[in-house]
Parts: structure tokens; C-alpha cells; sequence
């Protein structure tokens, strides 16, 4: 090896060195605050126990790509800085690109660590309680004590929701509350076109198919005003499809269900029987 | 005038004319606004009529398509307009004329009248809080508010049915009317929640997907 070359491995070696002590550096400074300061505030709140897992999701997921920006970040600002051009009156090429065996072998094993961790991570957690989303009609993540939830069957149509109580009647609501500090399983489907149910501050989403029951869970904690939207594409008024919903304490969400039996007791006789899915008839006019 | 000189006019006179027609379209783009129809002003507080009917005059573009319209039934006076304008936190009257036959409602729940005063409506002058689902022909809701009114429709044998609008009082027709409390201003969207579009997927395409049909505005002013 000639002394040129030494030399070049020497500063190699010396950058590296930098560029690590940097990184690790920017890390151990800004991972803690993204996880103590960001991370709390992160979407979509703590106004369920699912809600509250997502924010922790995504603290997980913004504390592992921290350091990885942080050294795309370092050594871009490094790079601009101690390879500038320090004699532009020099027409001389750069050093020589070569590849390097050893970076490449532990690039492929960190990236691969990182995307199993983080795949592991994900499907443990889906495989919890489900994490708010919906698992379609036979769901395999049952939280605890589900046999007892309270049922919700959200009914989508264009452009609206409603949602019917199987406990209560089988009455069936414009507007949505829930009891504090309690299990529901939302039981998702549409009389039309595909929609999505989604209620954000809950932490809840999940398609609502025609003719199929779409089971999430959720378990609520102290009152709290959430806000419900349609996620799927479903027409002209799309935009539209939204409406506010309440966890109330237990005692005010009895009140309101009555209030609500008593409310549309001449719907309720007009109902369809409850059932997990509807056809509707008839479709008179339908093409 | 130099050939520079030239290029540098004919430039700026086409940067120019490209400049204005931008700003003429988006112009037109921000002021172009369906018309509406204010409800009219009487003692008893702001009255206002439409009517639905199974097909559009046939000088529409979709003449086949069903259709809400504003109307004074008595004058003749026909306007295809689904954006009505209306004075905020007041009590105002609404009267439809019903001249289609039944569809019957997807949703079996929107049989019951919802949001307006008393809950109820007048359905050819006899008050009354729901519908059979089977016997509805179109609806009119307002979902922000919490308003749905179910509408009847006329017998499918009716004598003297209406083909298409304009219609006369002397066709087979249902008067619905009742009275709701407008909230503060603003653009509230209403809609029919009866798969009315004949020919189309679920009778939920054509005039159910298109502004200017079964579907509109409240303008609360």
C-alpha cells in the first residue's frame, strides 16, 4: 500500500470516528425528548385504552426513526462541511469511490434488525386486543372479558351514520355515546357502498362493508367528546359523513338511552329485526 | 425596434394574456355559486315550497333524472333550484308537494320524522310522526341539524299522475309541511335517503350523487 493510500484510510477512519461520536451524540440528546416531550402529545390522544396504545405505537415508531434520520441528517452536515472544496482553484478529481464490504454487510444487518423489530412489534400489538381496528366478523384479538362488551352496531349509508343498541331494545340512534371506563364492541356495517367508521379521538377505525359485520373494540376511559367520520371514499357528500359523539359517565349514559328508546320508539317499530348485517329491500328503482 | 426589443414586448404581451386568463378563470371558478331560492316572508314567519317530482322538465340535461324543486304551485312558477335560503334562528315553514311514487326506504329507521318542531310533520293535513318505510318516496334530511322528514309517496295507480315536472296542484300529489327552528348562519347540505335514482346501482347514482337533484344546500343567512 502506498503512503497515499494510508493516509486515506487514516482520515477515513478519522471521519467515521466523527461522524459516529456525532450521531450518537444528536441520538442521546434528541431520543429522550421525543419520547418525553413529543411523545405524549402525539395523535390520536388518550381518550381510550386503544387510543392510548397507538400513542405509544407511534412514540415507538418516532423513537426508532429518530436516530435513523439523525445520522442521514449528521452525515449529510458533516459531509458538506469537512469534504468541501477547500481550493476551488484546483481542477483535481476526489478521491476514488470504493466499496467497502464490511459497511455494506452491517448496513444490511441493522436496517433488517430494525424492520423485523418493528414487524414484531406491530403484530404483537394488533394481536393484543387489536389496537382499535377492525377484524372482521370472527376476530381473533379479544380483549379481556369480551363476552360481556357493550354491542354497537354502527349502521353506514350514504352519507350518514346511525347506530343501533341490540341491548337496549334494539333502538337505534343519530347520535353516539358510550359509558365511561367501559368494554363496547362496535359492530360495523353498511346498507350501501363501502364506508369507513372512524372515530378518531377513540382510536377506533374500521371499514364498514355491506354484509359484513366488522367487530372493533374499545375500552373507554373518563368522558370525552370524539368526533366520527367516514374514511372511505363514498359519494358526493362524502365530505359530509361525520358526526360528534360523547363517553359520558355511567350513570348519564343510562339516562340517554332511555331518553333515545323513548325518543324513537316509532322507528324502533318500523325496525328490521337486529341482525349482524342487512339486504335491505327494496331496491325498486335500482338499476 | 430592435429584434430584442421585439421578443421582450411579445413576451410580456403573452405572459400577460396568460396571467389574466388564470385570474379570469379562478374568478369565475371562486364566484360561480348554484342559484338559490329565499323562502318567502309572511306573518306567521318564512315559508318555503318545493316539490318533488319523477322526472325534471324535459328541457333539463338529465330530463329522466328525479328531482326536488322550488316552486310557487299556485302561480306556476317552477324553479329547478335545490339551494334555499333562509333567515337563522327562526321558526320556518316548509311545504312539499310529493308528486313520485313509492320507493321505500333502505333504512327502515328514517320512517320517523326527526328535528322539527314537535318532532312531527303534516301529512295531507294530519299530523304525523312516521311513515311505513315501504310507502316513502323520497326524504328530505338535514344531518348537521338532525332534521329528516320523511316523504310519502302517491299511490303507484294514482289517476292524474305526474310524469314530470312542471306539475299541477291537480295532479295526484301528498302535501307534507312542518316547521323547523334554523339554527345560525351558515351552509348546511340536505339530501333524500330514498334510493330514488331509477336505473342507476342501489337507485344511488345519477341525481343521488349530483348536486342540483336530491341533494342541496340550506343557506341560513
Amino acid at each position: 500500500m502506498s503512503g497515499y493510500g494510508r493516509t486515506q484510510d487514516a482520515s477515513s477512519r478519522h471521519d467515521a470516528r466523527n461522524v459516529t461520536l456525532l450521531w450518537l451524540l444528536a441520538s442521546a440528546i434528541m431520543t429522550p425528548i421525543v419520547v418525553f416531550v413529543f411523545g405524549p402529545h402525539l395523535p390520536p390522544g388518550h381518550g381510550s385504552n386503544e387510543a392510548a396504545g397507538q400513542v405509544m405505537d407511534n412514540t415507538v415508531l418516532l423513537a426508532t426513526a429518530t436516530p435513523i434520520a439523525l445520522g442521514v441528517l449528521v452525515f449529510i452536515a458533516y459531509s458538506l462541511w469537512a469534504f468541501r472544496e477547500r481550493e476551488p482553484h484546483l481542477q483535481a478529481d476526489g478521491a476514488a469511490l470504493r466499496g467497502n464490504s464490511s459497511v455494506q454487510f452491517w448496513w444490511i444487518v441493522a436496517t433488517t434488525t430494525v424492520a423485523l423489530s418493528l414487524s414484531g412489534y406491530g403484530i404483537t400489538r394488533l394481536l393484543e386486543t387489536g389496537a382499535g381496528g377492525g377484524q372482521g366478523p370472527e376476530p381473533i384479538a379479544l380483549p379481556p372479558h369480551a363476552s360481556s362488551a357493550l354491542q354497537v352496531q354502527v349502521i353506514a349509508q350514504q352519507w350518514q351514520f346511525t347506530y343501533r343498541w341490540p341491548s337496549f331494545g334494539g333502538v337505534e340512534t343519530r347520535e353516539i355515546e358510550l359509558p365511561a371506563h367501559t368494554l363496547i364492541e362496535f359492530n360495523v356495517t353498511s346498507l350501501d357502498v363501502i364506508h369507513s367508521f372512524w372515530a378518531y379521538q377513540l382510536g377506533v377505525k374500521a371499514d364498514a362493508n355491506p354484509g359484513i359485520n366488522n367487530i372493533a373494540y374499545v375500552t373507554t376511559r373518563g368522558p370525552l367528546a370524539f368526533e366520527v367520520r367516514c374514511a372511505e371514499l363514498c359519494g358526493v357528500w362524502h365530505g359530509y359523513m361525520y358526526n360528534g359523539g360523547q363517553v359520558v359517565p355511567r350513570a348519564a349514559f343510562a339516562s340517554w338511552i332511555a331518553r333515545e328508546r323513548l325518543r324513537y320508539a316509532p322507528a324502533t317499530r318500523n325496525l328490521t329485526p337486529y341482525s349482524k348485517t342487512y339486504f335491505p329491500e327494496p331496491q325498486r328503482r335500482a338499476g | 425596434m430592435s429584434g430584442y426589443a421585439k421578443r421582450a414586448v411579445g413576451t410580456a404581451i403573452v405572459t400577460a394574456a396568460v396571467v389574466a386568463a388564470v385570474v379570469l378563470y379562478v374568478a369565475l371558478y371562486l364566484t360561480n355559486v348554484p342559484g338559490s331560492v329565499a323562502a318567502t316572508s309572511t306573518r306567521a314567519g318564512a315559508q318555503l315550497y318545493l316539490a318533488t317530482v319523477p322526472e325534471a322538465e324535459r328541457s333539463d340535461p338529465h330530463p329522466t333524472w328525479v328531482s326536488f324543486y322550488a316552486v310557487n304551485a299556485t302561480a306556476g312558477d317552477w324553479r329547478h333550484v335545490t339551494t334555499y335560503e333562509v333567515p337563522a334562528n327562526s321558526l320556518v315553514r316548509m311545504t312539499i308537494y310529493q308528486f313520485d311514487s313509492p320507493s321505500g326506504l333502505r333504512n327502515p329507521f328514517i320512517s320517523q320524522v326527526a328535528g322539527t318542531v314537535g318532532g312531527v310533520m303534516t301529512l295531507d293535513g294530519k299530523v304525523t310522526r312516521a311513515i311505513p318505510p315501504e310507502a316513502a318516496s323520497h326524504a328530505f334530511a338535514i344531518p348537521q341539524l338532525g332534521i329528516s322528514v320523511p316523504l310519502e309517496g302517491v299511490e303507484e295507480e294514482a289517476k292524474n299522475a305526474c310524469e314530470h315536472a312542471p306539475c299541477s296542484l291537480a295532479n295526484a300529489h301528498r302535501t307534507i309541511s312542518f316547521v323547523i327552528h334554523t339554527p345560525g348562519k351558515g351552509l348546511y347540505r340536505w339530501q333524500c335517503f330514498v334510493p330514488c335514482a331509477a336505473g342507476f346501482i342501489q337507485g344511488f347514482g345519477g341525481p343521488m350523487q349530483t348536486v342540483g337533484y336530491m341533494g342541496g344546500f340550506l343557506k341560513v343567512v
